[in-house]
């Protein structure tokens, strides 16, 4: 079997996570809607507490206690062709463990504490391999220095002896990757993964992968809450208020026509060179993001939108308008999309 | 790790002088030395000693130099295997201490032994089934294991296994096997009777670490390594057993000296109870008896033991913990 | 930017009143908040409590006084208090009468339950005259029978009560600990607070100090420093050497977390506005650092008392600690240090229990009082 072309390498359609609490299910994604093609990278935007890392989490069914995927699909196909709906997958078990590391690579924010502290780093990307790959000891490390080399650590043999702690952060979320990517997955997901990195490492990165992106051909989603590297880095956006997608489309035109007001404060919140000679100020957004167990009734904007009609976006849900790629949900959807 | 082992060394070697001084203290601290208690006994039995045979005596013993070199002279015999004599057993002390001692050490590291054979098993399973049935059984049982004196575990047991099982569990071998030669049979007989000192011995300290390790890994479960783990699609087992119970043990391995001081602590009073044939009994008859010279000693040996231990366990933890061994 | 400020719905602000606010509430009120979620604590403090009146009304507690012998019921087993007698009729609350029968072989007098005689048990009943805090007379005792004894624990080979024993024992034996926990807690806070406070190599040498202490077998160093107490001295002075031993190496914990808190509390930013508003050192000790790490000191002197309770037991069991006259539970448990005597009479290990309940109360009520006083601990 080979991949069907048209078919994406993941198609997340209705997905809705819920928070059990004391037996009442609190919703904190609901209908999350999103696809990725080979090759593709989609950026998924939100402030935190908007749900993009739970969601970025149920991919791989690594939702924590009490937490689970209530409604939805998560269509996966890797590139033999494999299809799978992960959102059936238990959190345990073969089915599930065989995606993990192999088909789909995760990285996460903290490269501090991504590697465990008392391993060598050589020992805890070779293991990926063995757990996945008939293969060796020997193959294994060298499978994994062959990475190290690949996201450019310098000396990658002498690395795999070395611990997390003798890494700087930028070497280690460099690691973190080549364990993601040891075995040659066809989906990266990556949760904020420079955030916790100076400007120049961060950079670096981001330029890394992109050149292995080019290099192996893998689809990434990228969860951010920075427009400036969305800008870098993706080819569509998705973005994400209080659990559910307000808007997405190809980054051209998010960027150049921000069609819910959510997004527009977004990037009005981004400095930009020449604010200062033309006296811009960065606008903050007002508010913050609602408490999950206090959202507000029809749109969940509406508190902290400037444009919101009252009671109309208080009352019913938006709808949802679309142009071609670009979608929002949002009363004045349809003026905003107008060419 | 070569400047450590040297720092932990001369540590080492201070402490365990400082322990020959507080030995030397007690043995000073009795009422009498040696030459009057002598003289007292041979008194009682109806002999004449004059002053100036304890005189004599006490020049022949060293025990008219001043107390410093009545020390240094204790230390360096001490050294050299001869811990003075035992008036009560009115033999070397070092002969009557080397043929209990081999009887301490096996009783001490089969709770060792027993104590993380039981605890790390038991504080994984109530680390990973937290709030189950048995996390909570076991955390009620480790409640009273904590709370029960070693010897009113060995006086129950006793009682229970002479009223129910018609056998004495004191001493370590069955009268059939006193005497007899090494066999595998006296072995049998030996471990069977090794079980209830073990378990007495080995209680609190089981309790204690099952929930020093149950919270260690419970800390560990929580950490951002283990869901990376999970995200390269190792099994819950795979990374239970990989990260947070290796991870964990450091901080049992660290106790393990620590541990070893509790064990030597308890023995005596077990020994005393079950009426073991270690230094436990012997210890305790020379305290009862004033026998000083032999109570000095076991006090040195025991701490000697402990500190011995310590050291051990801190050189494991270094080279379990590379965080602590590139520093 | 317009921002419409929605107002909580008005169900929710009603709850909200009557909740409990723990942003007004004192560090004491959300300990105790805290402490009262731990069942295990709560209980545990009851029983503590129970255990205090034991000390204080034991004159009226023990059916006896400790020092009477039952000559007619010598080292006879515990009586059972039965509301149904062997015909099946239901009574008050009752114990058999006994009976001595000899053995003939061992010619020692064993005892069994007269199901002819019932004896009934009452309540507040006249008893033995005694004074009550050494001043108020009194005769009045919590129960008793209207014929013969009653021994709830059986009697010892002198044919003392044991409950009784046991109940009197409470106050030598938490009175011990009680003593030797202040003396460690006094020593632990001045010499904590004063390497703490001066640091340098005045701390260096504490440290040093307090783990050598830890490196020791502290049980061993313990009976040897008891053993080596005179032996003519008399009752008091001994109870009083035993719980200033048991405290003299009982002070390390403490005095390392008095350390440790002085040391990172010393740089916190209040105790530096505290400095620049012209406080003194003292004050400063006294009003600012010492209330906040006030409740590690009670968690650390929660887990002293048993540590020095079982420490004190074991020397006496082993006859290195208390003697009669004084009475503890330890002291009582000598008299069945032999496996002849338990064998004979297995009722004399009863003393122990006294000894395993109290242990688990301050055990509960020490990590009730951990949990309530780590402010990062989850409720």
């Amino acid at each position: 079997m080979t991949a069907s072309p048209d078919f994406p390498v993941l198609d997340v359609s209705g997905l809705s996570i819920a928070l059990d609490n004391d037996g009442v299910q609190v919703p904190i994604t609901q209908d999350v809607s999103f696809s990725i093609a080979r090759g593709e990278v989609l950026a998924l935007v939100g402030e935190s507490g908007s749900g993009k890392s739970l969601t970025a989490l149920s991919l791989l069914q690594l939702l924590g206690h009490g937490l689970s995927v209530v409604a939805g699909q998560i269509q996966f196909q890797a590139r033999d062709g494999g299809r799978t709906d992960i959102a059936r997958l238990g959190r345990s078990g073969h089915a599930i463990e065989a995606l993990r590391g192999a088909r789909i690579g995760m990285i996460f924010q903290e490269p501090m504490s991504s590697f465990s502290p008392i391993h060598t780093i050589g020992a805890q990307i070779a293991e990926v391999v063995e757990v996945h790959e008939k293969v060796g000891r020997k193959e294994a490390r060298r499978r994994a220095a062959d990475l190290l080399g690949k996201v450019g650590i310098p000396d990658p043999v002498g690395a795999l002896d070395r611990y997390p702690a003798q890494f700087s952060g930028g070497m280690r979320q460099r690691a973190m990757i080549a364990r993601a990517l040891v075995c040659g997955p066809s989906l990266l997901i990556a949760d904020e993964p420079t955030t916790a990195l100076d400007v120049t490492i961060q950079g670096q990165i981001l330029e890394l992968l992109r050149a292995l992106k080019r290099e192996l051909g893998m689809a990434i989603l990228f969860i951010t809450h920075d427009l400036g590297i969305v800008a870098q880095m993706a080819d569509r956006v998705a973005i994400m208020y209080s659990g559910r997608i307000v808007e997405s489309g190809p980054v051209r035109d998010i960027f150049r026509h921000p069609a819910h007001p959510y997004t527009r404060a977004l990037l009005d919140a981004v400095p930009r060179l020449g604010d200062i000679d033309r006296g811009r100020r960065i606008q903050p957004i007002a508010g913050s993001i609602p408490n999950i167990f206090e959202v507000p009734g029809g749109c969940r904007f509406h508190p902290r939108c400037p444009v919101a009609v009252l009671p109309r976006c208080a009352a019913s849900a938006p709808p949802r308008h679309s142009s071609g790629r670009h979608e929002v949900e949002c009363i004045h959807g349809e003026t905003e999309l107008a060419p | 790790m070569i400047r450590f082992l040297t720092r932990r060394l001369g540590y080492m070697a201070l402490t365990l002088l400082l322990v020959s001084v507080v030995s030397f203290v007690i043995i000073q601290a009795a009422p009498g030395d040696y030459a009057e208690i002598y003289a007292a006994k041979k008194a009682a039995t109806g002999a004449v000693i004059t002053q100036a045979d304890i005189e004599a005596m006490r020049v022949e013993l060293g025990l008219d130099q001043p107390v410093y070199v009545q020390y240094v002279r204790w230390m360096w015999n001490a050294l050299h295997g001869d811990f003075g004599m035992s008036w009560a057993w009115k033999r070397p002390v070092g002969e009557v201490i080397a043929e209990r001692l081999p009887v301490t050490l096996a009783i001490a590291f089969a709770t060792l032994l027993f104590m993380y054979a039981v605890s790390i098993p038991v504080g994984i399973y109530s680390a990973v089934r937290r709030y189950s049935v048995g996390d909570y059984a076991f955390s009620i049982l480790g409640y009273v294991g904590l709370a029960i004196p070693n010897f009113l575990l060995a006086l129950v047991l006793l009682y229970w296994s002479q009223q129910y099982l018609g056998q004495s569990v004191g001493g370590l071998y069955s009268p059939a096997f006193e005497n007899a030669p090494w066999s595998w049979g006296k072995f049998v007989d030996l471990m069977a009777h090794l079980v209830v000192p073990v378990i007495v011995l080995g209680t609190s300290g089981t309790a204690f670490l099952t929930r020093a390790m149950r919270a260690a890994v419970l800390d560990e479960l929580d950490r951002m390594y283990v869901l990376s783990a999970r995200a390269s699609g190792l099994s819950p087992m795979q990374v239970l057993l990989r990260y947070p119970v290796r991870t964990a043990l450091n901080p049992i391995a660290s106790t393990l000296g620590w541990r070893l001081t509790y064990v030597i602590s308890g023995a005596p009073i077990v020994g005393f109870v079950l009426a073991l044939p270690d230094t436990g009994p012997l210890f305790l008859n020379a305290l009862l008896n004033q026998d000083m010279m032999l109570a000095g000693a076991m006090i040195f040996i025991y701490c000697a033991l402990t500190i011995i231990g310590t050291f051990v366990s801190d050189v494991l933890l270094v080279l379990l913990d590379p965080r602590i061994r590139l520093e | 930017m317009a921002v419409t400020d929605i107002a909580a719905p008005p169900a929710r602000t009603a709850r909200r009143k009557r909740m409990r606010r723990p942003d007004l509430a004192s560090q004491w009120q959300l300990m105790w908040w805290k402490f009262r979620r731990h069942k295990l604590a709560l209980f545990g403090l009851v029983v503590l409590g129970l255990f205090v009146l034991m000390t204080m009304f034991a004159e009226i507690i023990g059916p006896y006084p400790p020092g009477q012998r039952d000559t007619k019921y010598v080292a006879g087993p515990p009586m059972m208090p039965q509301i149904v007698d062997t015909a099946g009729n239901w009574h008050l609350p009752f114990v058999y009468g006994v009976k001595g029968v000899r053995d003939s072989k061992t010619l020692r007098m064993t005892y069994v339950a007269d199901t002819a005689q019932l004896w009934h048990l009452e309540l507040f009943v006249r008893g033995t005259p005694y004074k009550l805090f050494g001043i108020i007379p009194g005769d009045i005792h919590l129960f008793g029978t209207d014929q013969g004894s009653v021994h709830l624990f059986g009697t010892d080979f002198t044919g003392l009560d044991i409950f009784t024993r046991s109940v009197f024992a409470t106050r030598a034996s938490l009175g011990v600990a009680v003593v030797g926990v202040a003396v460690s807690f006094i020593l632990g806070a001045a010499i904590g607070g004063a390497a703490g406070y001066f640091g340098g190599a005045f701390d260096n040498l504490v440290m040093r100090l307090i783990e050598f202490i830890r490196s020791i077998p502290t049980l061993p160093l313990w009976l040897v420093l008891a053993a080596l107490l005179p032996r003519d001295w008399g009752a008091l002075q001994t109870y009083l050497a035993i719980t200033i031993i048991l405290a003299l190496l009982g002070w390390t914990w403490l005095a390392r977390t008095v350390r440790s808190k002085l040391l990172a509390t010393r740089h916190e930013d209040f105790v530096l506005a505290a400095r620049l508003s012209g406080c003194s050192d003292t004050r400063i000790i006294a009003r600012h650092l010492l209330p906040s790490f006030m409740s590690y000191l009670i968690v650390d002197t929660s887990v002293a008392f048993p540590e020095i309770l079982l420490a004190e037991t074991s020397l006496s069991f082993l006859g290195l600690g208390l003697r009669e006259p004084v009475e503890s539970w330890g002291v009582l448990l000598y008299a069945a240090q032999s496996i002849r005597s338990i064998s004979q009479a297995p009722w004399l290990m009863i003393p122990g229990v006294f000894v395993i309940v109290a242990v688990l109360a301050f055990n509960f009520v020490g990590d009730g009082l951990r949990d309530a006083a780590d402010p990062y601990s989850r409720s």
